[in-house]
């Protein structure tokens, strides 16, 4: 049960939006796909579905080529979400539960659980374009899972959420989870992917430019984050030398430094200058790692 | 296969409930039912006092009767009434529309009849033409008898002339089976065009709709595009099909119960009677085959905009082609052997309509026929296979749209690049 990707190459005329991908995403396991836009996400998801064929490579789930008489073990919840606007939610469903190979009776009581989980069941007999948009990606959410695909693919799933919601949705991809679906996830919110997910890569123009374990990454990156609050100036502090980034605040400064020993200096520097309220030594955070990774190419 | 089913039956499921196709089968019903009760409707309508009196003032004293009696076996609707009075009473009755008119009969130096016809208004040409005519006979016939010939002379005389027409080619059709086929292949070809140009459209928008709301990379991560679009293409047809089922049902209905007073009618005129049956086995075939073709191309054509709006604007192509047809059928009724309406019936976008025109109003070979229908064949395997392509890519294609130059865009995103 293991999603492979193997050397998978995306090329439309001259522009490649894919270049020789390889990810192994083994079954139960949360998968995060990060990069920027137009970074060749949607694309890899939509090859991954069928729904573009690739120039070259292969993908297989569970050693097999994903194809349509398949596709009831895949659930894919779409970047652009896209619903019926003039059906009910009940009629919009049973649709496309029936599509993904869903025997009739098994989808309401499906359905009805999913609505109480998401606190909307009154949303059962309203059309679609009766909804806030944020209702609206739960019902989509539940086009995607209603029928327990093994191979979740969900594209930006929590974008346009409000926190409240964003809780609740991931939640119910834990579940999912811990019941043993494979997900696949593309988010540009980094505090996310960081909380849920144990694997990563982070595309740039088409070719992963880090992968691997959260953890890892986190480690290999070598630099961390420093922060120091105090009384007085720390504008000395920019020409440092391991000092990578300084970055003002209202209290004191962050600072990206080039790794553990620098900090051990700073300390030094620090003493006898005046009142510290904090010194914390932080693991750098996806988001650095994204902005240096990603960023460093638009320069 | 299964994935087909799904499809087939959402579509036709949503559109028969939807109020669009409800409100058009209500109005489309009501017409047929107003067709049918046409002539008690126009009765209706029509003069309820019953029959047009008409007044006589007859100075020769021998006209009246004869008059009165030819017209009126001519007329039922018609009523001559002698009046004695003087001619301004009678022109004062008129005006008082105690009569609907006046003729005054008199005689001239020829001995011969002359009239004048006095109406309030002289806009009803029928009944003043049905007036000269009998009376230009009993002229015809007063002048005749005045030369002494005698009445059996007189009847030779008025009997009506044998013409018969015989086609000297064993296969041509007769002239009443000519008139008769008009009748037909018209009816057809405007029905063709009319189901068509619907159907097409809802199909191009139905397909446009889908991406605007952009469910449709939902549906073809679910189901393959090519039984996607062929399931909405059937779909639609057996809306199209309900819808006629209901209207021809309901009008066979009417017209049993009223078969009397049609017969010799529009049903007639139209050659609506007794029509032959592999006529309609072929204009079945050809209407299933023209249909199918326009529908993929009309779903082609659907899968490359991404806005609703735009959906007009790329099948108007198509709209021109289905028109161009059906000129060419409507002037190949007069004109059924010309080299152009011989070469039409084998160009596949006109030979479901020009085709069954050949067929009612020629004898044509079978080979003939079945050329044109494997041409038409061949054709809708060759546009389902480059559609689904379109299909493919075009459904994922957003962004400005409307020019035929997303037709490569599309099948290049649908394929492998090498």
């Amino acid at each position: 049960m293991t999603l492979l990707i193997n050397n998978v190459t995306k090329r439309f005329g001259d522009f490649t939006a894919v270049d020789n991908l390889n990810l192994t995403i083994p079954k139960n396991e949360m998968f995060g796909f990060l990069g920027g836009n137009g970074a060749g996400k949607t694309t890899t998801f939509r090859m991954l579905l069928g729904l573009l064929d690739k120039t070259e490579g292969e993908i297989t789930w569970n050693n097999d080529s994903i194809s349509y008489d398949k596709n009831h073990l895949i659930g894919y919840l779409p970047e652009e979400r896209g619903l019926y606007p003039k059906l009910t939610v009940k009629n919009q469903i049973t649709y496309l539960a029936k599509l993904r190979g869903m025997a009739k009776p098994d989808i309401l009581p499906e359905l009805e659980k999913w609505l109480e989980r998401f606190k909307v069941p009154e949303y059962m007999n309203k059309k679609v374009e009766e909804l806030s948009k944020g209702n609206q990606q739960k019902i989509q959410f539940i086009s995607a899972v209603i029928h327990k695909p093994e191979l979740l693919i969900l594209d930006e799933p929590f974008s346009g959420l409000d926190p409240v919601n964003v809780e609740m949705l991931k939640e119910a991809v834990l579940d999912l989870k811990e019941q043993g679906t494979t997900i696949v996830f593309s988010s540009h919110q980094m505090a996310v992917v960081e909380e849920l997910c144990e694997n990563l890569c982070i595309l740039q123009k088409g070719r992963p430019v880090v992968q691997g374990a959260l953890r890892e990454i986190k480690r290999s990156f070598g630099k961390k984050n420093l922060r120091i609050h105090a009384d007085f100036s720390l504008e000395f502090l920019k020409e440092f030398p391991g000092v990578v980034k300084y970055r003002r605040n209202n209290e004191g400064c962050e600072l990206q430094i080039l790794n553990e020993n620098v900090s051990q200096d700073i300390f030094q520097a620090l003493q006898n200058k005046g009142f510290i309220r904090k010194f914390d030594l932080e693991e750098p955070s996806l988001n650095d790692i994204f902005i240096e990774k990603v960023g460093a190419s638009y320069e | 296969m299964n994935k087909f089913w799904v499809i087939l039956e959402h579509t036709y499921l949503e559109k028969i409930k939807s109020k669009t196709f409800i409100i058009m089968t209500a109005l489309l019903l009501l017409s047929v039912v107003a067709a049918v009760n046409f002539q008690s409707i126009m009765d209706f309508f029509g003069d309820d006092d019953g029959k047009d009196q008409i007044a006589i003032i007859d100075e020769t004293g021998f006209i009246f009767e004869p008059y009165k009696q030819s017209v009126e076996t001519l007329d039922e609707e018609l009523e001559l009434v002698e009046f004695t009075g003087t001619e301004e009473d009678a022109k004062s009755a008129v005006q008082d529309e105690e009569y609907d008119s006046l003729v005054v009969v008199e005689l001239n130096q020829e001995n011969l009849p002359e009239a004048t016809y006095f109406a309030n208004n002289i806009t009803d040409s029928s009944t003043q033409t049905t007036l000269q005519e009998q009376l230009q006979n009993l002229k015809v016939a007063i002048s005749i008898e005045q030369t002494g010939v005698d009445e059996a002379t007189i009847q030779e005389i008025y009997a009506p002339i044998s013409f018969d027409t015989v086609a000297l080619d064993d296969d041509a059709k007769t002239m009443e089976e000519m008139f008769q086929a008009q009748g037909i292949v018209y009816v057809m070809v405007f029905f063709m065009y009319i189901v068509v140009i619907l159907y097409g459209q809802m199909i191009a928008q139905d397909v446009a709709n889908e991406k605007s709301s952009r469910v449709m990379e939902i549906l073809i991560s679910s189901a393959s595009p090519v039984s996607h679009m062929f399931a909405k293409i059937f779909g639609v047809a057996l809306v199209g099909l309900t819808q006629i089922l209901l209207l021809v049902g309901v009008g066979l209905v009417l017209i049993n119960s009223k078969k009397d007073e049609l017969v010799g009618g529009m049903l007639d005129s139209f050659g609506l009677v007794n029509i032959p049956m592999d006529l309609i086995i072929y204009a079945i075939i050809f209407f299933l085959l023209g249909y199918t073709l326009y529908a993929t191309l009309a779903a082609m054509l659907g899968s490359l905009v991404s806005r609703a709006e735009d959906v007009n604007q790329l099948i108007t192509p198509m709209i021109i082609l289905i028109v161009i047809a059906f000129l060419v059928a409507m002037f190949g009724l007069g004109a059924p052997e010309s080299t152009l309406v011989t070469i039409s019936s084998f160009i596949p976008f006109f030979a479901p309509m020009v085709m069954i025109l050949r067929i009612g109003m020629l004898n044509l070979p079978l080979w003939e026929i079945g050329l044109s229908i494997g041409i038409l064949i061949l054709t809708i395997m060759i546009m389902g296979l480059i559609g689904a392509r379109v299909y493919k890519g075009g459904v994922l294609m957003y962004g400005k749209s409307g020019s035929l130059k997303d037709f490569t865009k599309a099948i290049r995103l649908s394929k492998k690049e090498k």
